[in-house]
């Protein structure tokens, strides 16, 4: 049973905001649903997947996220309402294919869903994603709260249908990743049979129709989301300050109202239909008073669109003094809090606010967590394959010592450009970038570069985007080592399937893409190994660069420890013999917990020798073949 | 009558990989199946890369109040792990506040690579105890090893917290045991029962 498809309208439930979102998806019909996971999005695809058998849907990993809203796009012209949904790096993936729909529009209703990372929580940047919707010209929603998440996207298919176009839907990791209370609507059933017209074509061109065509659906759009109350002003009548904000803005901005007792000075104009700009709201609200605060993340988005708005309106609003990004009164990066709030709207309205604890205690708390909580590193998990990897391809490097290097890339194995990856990894961009950077780089020799050049992805990865690289790389003759780390899951955003799997996102069965056949196939040399072998994996990797003509790939396959753990906790029992360690006399100075680094190991201050730490460690062996004088030791469970 | 206080907000920290996504989740449902209007932000971007990982959870009678809780504010603090209560204190806590944890460590990596030490259990309990108005404390973690598995420490921590007395925070054995049948397979819910039911017997009040 999930509660995501509980048949019970009426019923209050706590979702978290992608399951708003997704559950909205349900009550307006949709049908196909298709993403490639990224965080804070994932769990939108995720959730649905696992009510897709119970619900009748079609659900899929695709392998990017432009393929995804190809499928999202495809199912509307058949007649069924669909949804896709990616983080904002997948965003950018997509945008070369959305912004020819946005011109071509849809069929049945389409829902597309943009989740932003402010403070790169869990990304490589940060970006805001809502300047895409002026760029699209498609309209744009923002909700504020988790009801309002789910009514939000329902409207959306309706809207989506009715212009025949798109609609984007826009989240935040403080609403995808939050949960609140969400009222169960109405389950609808029965479906019409897909079918594509085919007496008509769907083409962005000719231009001369299709753009202003898109110019007047958009204004439309905006009439339709004033009118169904997205766009609200709340607080008094003649307020001293307008605060205009959006999403997770609304939020804390009434917290910190609350905080500050000045709920009876300041007017929310929340915006939740973005994009149009709310042109209707605007002249009402804005012309309550003088000063205008934008309260929003990342850019200023709302700031710098009000404001040409209001130079355009005139004088008809009056004067303005505006505070926000451009005045330096709101932070121009990272993600809003209540704290942010706070301390904003204390500055603009002049109140000396002070958090309700004595000074002494914040000084004191904070003197104390210094002192006795050390900062927690990341790392990679107990037993996790990556760490075995790059242990090798340090050692490996190390052995070659022609200052090779490796180009990273976006997954869990990112950790490898820190201390638990020996910081083997360079550099870290955009999915399938590494491979294609180490294709420049291995062009270099001919400038006489003699580094050795080695690339990483991951396996969802390779799926994703690095095959066109490999692809040019072997086209183009580059000369580098491409290691594909391949722990047979999506693991950084939740363990997802792919196509190297052999299960689909419905848990059905699903044909294998054996990622070494596929570079087989254009014609590269390709090894295979375990990366638990590190001995050998070191040889092999070394081996390899000695003669480095062409791309040469070495596949280090190891399933994921935490995959792997809800099967079976340990491959071996691993020990670490009290009499053979020698301890702080050891010349190792103690070489498994100082360089290797894994979780699982601890150091005993009292015995003065290492340990195992038994809730910790997932039995991957790895530890017993680099301690110097044997002192650990692995049984096979 | 004790203060009509709203927002309540209790935070559960700890380290990736404990389960403070899910004991949070159960927790927040289990409130709103008893009425209450729960809002739970998550910090998890990293969890299972050994970060540290914590959840914000706002109770009220009334209204949804936003995912992050204001500095100064917390009124309960649940330690999956003792070192990361700590270290919620620096920005959530004040003297009013209460806190619940578990008495395991789990070293940061720092700690492990000789770069960092992890301080005595009774040296992070003092400090709690400096901090808070009062320190429970439930060995979660070995209780849930006892029963043959470390994941039901957040189960464990869960029947911990229910049974601390607080009048605002009404999470019933009942509820829990409703939202275990819709969250977790079948055969999954004696087990995570039992984890609930020994935390709730094991939870000690620290003596100062």
């Amino acid at each position: 049973m999930s509660i995501l498809s509980l048949d019970q309208p009426g019923r209050t439930v706590l979702f978290m905001g992608n399951e708003a979102l997704a559950r909205g998806a349900i009550e307006a019909g949709v049908r196909v649903c298709a993403a490639y996971p990224g965080n804070p999005s994932s769990e939108i695809i995720g959730s649905l997947s696992q009510v897709a058998d119970e619900l009748g849907l079609y659900v899929e990993w695709s392998v990017n996220e432009k393929v995804a809203a190809e499928v999202a796009a495809g199912a509307s012209l058949g007649g069924m309402r669909s949804l896709t949904a990616m983080k904002h790096n997948g965003f950018n993936v997509a945008a070369d294919f959305l912004f020819n729909l946005s011109m071509s529009g849809i069929r049945a209703g389409m829902v597309i869903v943009s989740c932003d990372d402010p403070l790169a929580l869990s990304s490589t940047n940060e970006q805001d994603t809502r300047p895409y919707a002026k760029m699209l010209d498609l309209p744009l929603l923002e909700p504020s709260d988790f009801e309002e998440g789910k009514r939000m996207v329902s409207f959306a298919f309706d809207l989506s249908e009715e212009l025949a176009l798109p609609i984007l839907v826009h989240s935040v990791t403080r609403f995808s990743h939050a949960r609140g209370n969400v009222t169960l609507g109405p389950i609808p059933r029965g479906q019409a049979k897909p079918f594509f017209d085919a007496s008509r074509g769907v083409f962005p061109k000719p231009i001369e129709q299709t753009h202003p065509a898109l110019h007047r659906k958009l204004k439309r759009a905006g009439e339709a989301i004033q009118a169904a109350g997205f766009n609200a002003y709340l607080g008094p009548e003649a307020p001293e300050l307008i605060v205009v904000t959006c999403g997770s803005g609304v939020g804390y901005v009434k917290e910190a109202l609350h905080n500050l007792d000045a709920a009876g000075r300041v007017g929310i104009l929340k915006v939740g239909g973005t994009w149009p700009l709310p042109a209707a709201a605007l002249r009402e609200h804005l012309a309550r008073c003088q000063q205008v605060l934008f309260f929003e993340e990342v850019d200023p988005f709302l700031e710098d669109n009000v404001k040409a708005f209001c130079a355009q309106e005139g004088g008809a609003l009056g004067g303005k003094t505006f505070y926000g990004k451009a005045s330096g009164h709101m932070p121009d990066w990272g993600e809003n809090t209540p704290d942010v709030a706070i301390a904003v709207l204390a500055k603009v309205l002049d109140i000396s606010y002070r958090p309700p604890r004595p000074a002494a205690y914040a000084a004191e708390a904070a003197e104390l967590a210094a002192q006795l909580a050390p900062a927690r590193t990341l790392g990679f998990c107990a037993g996790c394959p990556h760490r075995a990897s790059f242990w090798s391809i340090k050692n490996a490097l190390a052995l070659d010592d022609r200052q090779g290097f490796t180009f990273g890339d976006i997954g869990c194995y990112a950790q490898g450009r820190g201390p638990s990856g020996f910081g083997v990894m360079k550099t870290l961009h955009a999915m399938g970038s590494g491979a294609g950077m180490a294709d420049g780089f291995g062009q270099l020799t001919r400038f006489g570069a003699e580094q050795p050049v080695l690339a990483v992805c991951g396996d969802s990865t390779f799926y994703h985007s690095a095959i066109p690289a490999i692809l040019n790389a072997r086209y183009n003759n580059a000369s580098l080592l491409m290691l594909v780390l391949d722990n047979s899951a999506t693991a950084m955003t939740g363990f997802q399937p792919h196509p190297g799997v052999g299960k689909n996102a419905m848990g059905q069965a699903a044909p294998k893409v054996d990622l070494a056949e596929v570079c087989r196939s254009i014609g590269a040399e390709v090894i295979e190994v375990d990366p638990f072998d590190v001995e050998k994996t070191t040889a092999i990797i070394y081996d390899l660069l000695q003669d480095l003509q062409g791309i040469k790939i070495l596949v280090l396959k190891q399933e994921c420890a935490l995959v792997r753990g809800r099967r079976q906790k340990l491959l071996y029992k691993v020990a670490v013999d009290s009499d053979k360690c020698r301890g702080q006399d050891c010349g190792c100075n103690r070489f498994c917990t100082r360089v290797f680094k894994c979780p699982g190991l601890i150091w005993d201050p009292t015995a003065g020798k290492a340990d195992i730490d038994e809730a910790i460690c997932s039995g991957c062996g790895v530890c017993a073949s680099i301690c110097p004088a044997g002192a650990i030791s692995r049984e096979a469970v | 009558m004790t203060e009509q206080i709203d927002p309540r907000n209790v935070i559960i920290t700890g380290v990736g990989g404990q389960g403070n996504v899910l004991a949070s989740q159960m927790m927040g449902q289990a409130l709103v199946q008893q009425g209450l209007v729960v809002t739970i932000g998550e910090t998890y971007g990293a969890s299972q890369r050994g970060g540290s990982v914590m959840s914000h959870l706002r109770i009220s009678p009334t209204q949804q109040w936003s995912p992050l809780i204001p500095e100064g504010q917390a009124h309960l603090v649940v330690g999956l792990e003792p070192m990361e209560a700590l270290r919620v204190m620096a920005r959530y806590g004040n003297p009013a506040v209460l806190t619940l944890t578990n008495t395991r460590p789990i070293r940061p990596l720092d700690v492990i690579a000789g770069e960092a030490d992890y301080p005595e259990l009774e040296v992070i309990l003092a400090g709690l105890a400096r901090l808070s108005q009062k320190v429970w404390t439930v060995e979660a973690t070995d209780i849930a090893l006892a029963m043959g598995n470390p994941i039901f420490s957040n189960m464990v921590i869960l029947g911990a917290m229910a049974n601390l007395g607080l009048d605002w925070f009404p999470l019933r054995r009942d509820s829990f045991q409703e939202v275990l049948g819709l969250l977790l397979p079948a055969k999954a819910m004696a087990s995570n029962l039992e984890a609930f039911d020994r935390g709730q017997e094991a939870v000690r009040e620290l003596a100062l």
